[in-house]
């Protein structure tokens, strides 16, 4: 794998792939020393054109504890000159000598732009409403933690699906593992088309919450209002916010995810956020562990020195 | 754990033909009895003393070795299980990804710690386990069991336990496990 | 007998225009088509050109070129435009008023038209419906009429103002101008990067719906109705659009339309790279759209074939998709693209290409055929079984934006005559 770009150009056994490793950064993020020198003398750049503290803390944390370097270009500070091409901003990072770059832009697409420019293997960090891979990979993660294979396992993505890239990447790789997704939202918040996506759908969340075994719910944004797309915030809460009544509804071992940050008191209520069902600080956790075996795949695992990595051990 | 590698990694690849049984099940039945006497006699007894097998070829090892010295002396030594990947000198020179999670569920601080691997080689292999130890604790001593010492050292590591001495030349492959230790080399014929 | 310009004699090829097609060699005198004829005898000092295995057209005409003259120089001129026209088979083509001023007066229309004067390429010039292409206010069409300027259109946008178009289309009619619609309801098509539909949804990037430009056809239509002004709608897109055009025409309405060479060969699933080449305004559509737009170039309810040349500068390009200007260049491949893509005889071509466009814009005294004696010296010899791979860097417009990189193309200009001068010869530019 020279690159990370997508969940959806990924098959099953590569999504696999990354989640066993992800098991070994979970041991290593567990020792007294949490850090390994696999990636020593490596130089990772974060290119973050949009605001993100807790992604890219997430991964800078990643690449430490893989002993990795780290360089910082993110837009706003001064290494980023405002109006300078995104193909010449590219071009002088890569000159500067790095392995990686882990772009986040508001631009679907930039992420693979990117890898037509350099030499270097890129990771889509967020671009746009197109994909968030690494989210993905977390949350399948911790679904795994906490319920075991999700082959079979029923879950309801509530919310904002239409601008949504973790919405996206969590659909390819729910599905691609096996598990059966059902959309839940206003008719106005999904997308255009649903046409190739191995979901269902149903506009009532009552009718969902039963019978699934994970909960997964989008942040509602304030933008959202302006566009017309809904009345109001409260009529969203009141129809697809899950609230203390909703909670209830669901199975006992059901869980309740959140990509954060969370809006308590909109999409989640503030005690619902808080109970032991709603596995948002264990997702964060192992954000950092999945990060770290996406690093490690792009730089040092050698896959991308041979043609396959499958049935290669040491 | 370093024949192994060579075994299964391209552009090595093939499969292992034997040419003779340097050792066979009883003799590393016997040897591993040695061992444990060894490691109970150099340490004083067992206090303090945690066993790690590392992973591939040193954990069945490791799994023998603790139940013989369970047997010798009577208290069960803490037994933990050690994948160096991510510890190795040659990441990024070669296809390098771990088999097994660690499993390491003790506190090393102050402790011995006795490495046990199937086959001592370069030394790399120990070099990264020495790091890779350090991750958990600053153990009292770190020492080191092998079925078989072959030769051909590229770092100053030296066993503190031996099952077998081994002469080789370099091209030539051990494979040792505990049904018994055999030289010969990888047939590369049909990759 | 004494001529300024050299005599030319076309030999061996097979000479097609709306009348006919027939073998024959072409023999031309002072710019003009002296004789068609089989075997035709060249005189000593009669400059030959061969055209053995090729076919014999009339220049052909697009009524569709953005040449960023002025304003955009660093994207196209109209010297380089004219020359990736003249390399594509094309004697004339209508630049099109979208420049930085726009064309919407008789200085800059009459600047257009000079420097395209001393240019390999008859170019002449479109002006705009609204004075700055803002919608609000008409441009002196009269003046501009008297210029020689028979197209109107504010491209690159449409006129939303229903009452302001109406009111244009009454007073074109007493000009004999063809007003020419950008359809796109911007209400509808904001923000839209791409075609709305499956392939957008699944990609993450807002689309603009069919409608968008449908809508707009539809109030045209209704609008022509309503004044009985001509309407030519340009690049039509959509099964929808072609559909609403074939019914005007069997009610009889003064209704014409273009289609581009990129509508009747890409999708909407090209963009599925990200790569910003794809980016089009109308955006790339679906297989049924696709289809739609070859069956509507079959069966006469799509006109013509225009590029929408729109050459845009590799930094531009570059930027992100959304960001990205929409436009791809075509001058070079629209005859290669028809000859492959489409299933259409070499008469119909000719059609498409050259008689029907020079007709709608009024050059069809000089341009589009028929290639009888006495006619304009305007042709276009292109050799149907040649393949040629498409590489941006050396086509000859100065932008790059072509969607056929690398792309193996059959059918390859091998001249092109202009008033008799072969301003492409052998494949090269003369000038």
């Amino acid at each position: 794998m020279k690159h990370l770009l997508s969940i959806a150009e990924l098959d099953s056994s590569e999504l696999d792939h990354l989640l066993g490793l992800t098991d070994h950064f979970v041991e290593v993020s567990r020792r007294r020393m949490p850090k390994v020198p696999a990636l020593q003398g490596r130089t990772v750049c974060w290119l973050f054109y949009e605001d993100s503290t807790r992604t890219k803390l997430s991964f800078e944390q990643a690449a430490k504890r893989l002993s990795a370097d780290t360089l910082n270009f993110t837009v706003g500070s001064s290494s980023v000159r405002k109006g300078e091409s995104l193909r010449d901003t590219v071009e002088t990072i890569e000159a500067m000598g790095v392995d990686a770059i882990v772009v986040r832009h508001k631009s679907a697409g930039v992420p693979a732009q990117v890898t037509r420019w350099v030499k270097a293997s890129v990771v889509n960090a967020g671009d746009g409403w197109h994909e968030h891979p690494t989210q993905a990979l977390l949350d399948c993660y911790t679904i795994r933690e906490q319920l075991g294979s999700l082959d079979g396992l029923r879950i309801a993505i509530v919310g904002d699906i239409a601008h949504s890239r973790v919405a996206r990447s969590d659909v390819w790789a729910f599905t691609k593992l096996g598990a059966e997704v059902t959309l839940v939202a206003p008719p106005t918040l999904l997308p255009p088309s649903l046409h190739g996506w191995p979901v269902r759908v149903d506009h009532e969340l009552d009718r969902v919450l039963p019978q699934v075994d994970v909960v997964y719910l989008l942040r509602m944004q304030q933008e959202r209002m302006t566009e017309a797309l809904l009345p109001s915030l409260r009529e969203y809460t009141a129809n697809w916010g899950l609230t203390r009544r909703r909670v209830d509804m669901l199975k006992d071992a059901a869980i309740v995810m959140h990509p954060g940050p969370m809006n308590r008191g909109v999409e989640i209520a503030a005690d619902v956020a808080d109970l032991p069902r709603a596995v948002v600080i264990d997702q964060v956790r192992n954000g950092v562990a999945v990060r770290m075996a996406v690093l490690y795949e792009l730089l040092g695992s050698g896959s991308s020195l041979v043609t396959s990595t499958k049935g290669i051990a040491v | 754990m370093a024949d192994r590698e060579r075994r299964s990694t391209p552009p090595f690849g093939g499969v292992f033909v034997s040419r003779s049984q340097v050792l066979d099940a009883d003799d590393v039945r016997r040897a591993i009895w040695r061992m444990a006497h060894e490691i109970i006699e150099a340490n004083h007894g067992l206090d303090n003393v945690v066993v790690v097998g590392l992973q591939t070829g040193g954990v069945p090892f490791s799994v023998e070795l603790a139940q013989a010295l369970e047997k010798i002396d009577g208290t069960s030594p803490p037994t933990g299980t050690l994948d160096v990947a991510f510890h190795r000198d040659d990441i990024g020179l070669r296809p390098v990804l771990p088999s097994a999670v660690t499993e390491m569920p003790f506190d090393l601080n102050g402790r011995v710690v006795v490495l046990v691997d199937d086959v001592l080689f370069t030394g790399r292999t120990i070099r990264a386990a020495l790091d890779a130890v350090h991750s958990y604790g600053r153990p009292r001593a770190v020492q080191l069991a092998v079925m078989v010492d072959r030769g051909h050292r590229e770092l100053p590591i030296r066993p503190d336990y031996v099952g077998k001495n081994l002469p080789t030349r370099r091209d030539e492959v051990v494979n040792a496990t505990v049904d018994g230790v055999d030289l010969g080399e990888m047939y590369k014929g049909h990759s | 007998m004494t001529s300024a310009s050299p005599s030319v004699v076309i030999r061996g090829g097979r000479v097609v225009d709306r009348a006919g097609d027939e073998r024959a060699d072409v023999a031309i005198v002072d710019g003009r088509i002296a004789a068609v004829g089989a075997d035709l005898e060249p005189g000593a000092g009669d400059l030959v050109l061969d055209a053995a295995g090729c076919l014999v057209l009339p220049g052909l005409v697009d009524v569709h070129a953005h040449l960023r003259q002025p304003g955009k120089e660093e994207a196209e001129t109209i010297e380089t435009g004219a020359r990736a026209a003249a390399l594509g088979g094309f004697t004339c083509i209508v630049a099109m008023p979208n420049t930085t001023p726009a064309i919407d007066s008789a200085g800059v229309a009459r600047e257009v038209l000079e420097l395209g004067r001393a240019t390999c390429c008859d170019v002449r010039t479109s002006a705009a419906i609204t004075v700055g292409r803002a919608g609000t206010q008409l441009t002196p069409m009269a003046e501009l009429a008297a210029l020689g300027v028979r197209l109107f259109t504010d491209d690159g946008n449409g006129v939303q103002d229903v009452r302001l178009m109406r009111r244009a289309m009454e007073y074109a009619r007493g000009l004999d101008v063809t007003l020419a619609e950008h359809c796109e309801d911007e209400a509808l098509s904001a923000g839209g990067h791409m075609h709305e539909g499956s392939v957008s949804a699944r990609l993450g990037i807002p689309g603009q719906p069919a409608e968008a430009e449908e809508l707009m056809v539809m109030r045209d239509i209704a609008l022509s109705r309503l004044t009985g002004a001509k309407v030519h709608f340009q690049h039509l897109s959509t099964q929808g659009s072609i559909a609403m055009v074939r019914a005007a025409k069997g009610g009889g309405l003064p209704v014409t339309c273009e289609a581009t060479p990129h509508h009747f060969t890409l999708t909407d699933e090209r963009c599925a790279t990200f790569d910003p080449v794809f980016k089009v305004n109308p955006p790339l559509r679906t297989d049924a759209d696709v289809a739609a737009v070859r069956a509507g170039l079959a069966d006469g309810s799509v006109d013509c074939i225009a590029t929408d040349h729109a050459p845009h500068a590799q930094e531009e390009k570059e930027r992100p998709f959304d960001e990205a200007p929409p436009g791809m260049l075509g001058l070079q491949t629209a005859l290669a693209l028809a000859l492959t893509y489409l299933q259409v005889s070499p008469s119909e071509l000719v059609g498409l290409m050259a008689s029907r466009p020079a007709a709608i814009v009024g050059v069809d005294d000089v341009h589009g055929g028929p290639i009888a004696a006495g006619r304009p010296a305007n042709l276009c010899v292109v050799d149907p079984a040649a393949s040629w791979v498409v590489e941006p860097g050396a086509l000859a417009s100065r932008s790059r934006n072509t969607p056929y990189a690398g792309m193996k193309l059959t059918g390859q200009v091998r001249h092109t005559l202009l008033w008799g001068e072969p301003v492409v010869r052998d494949g090269e530019a003369q000038r």
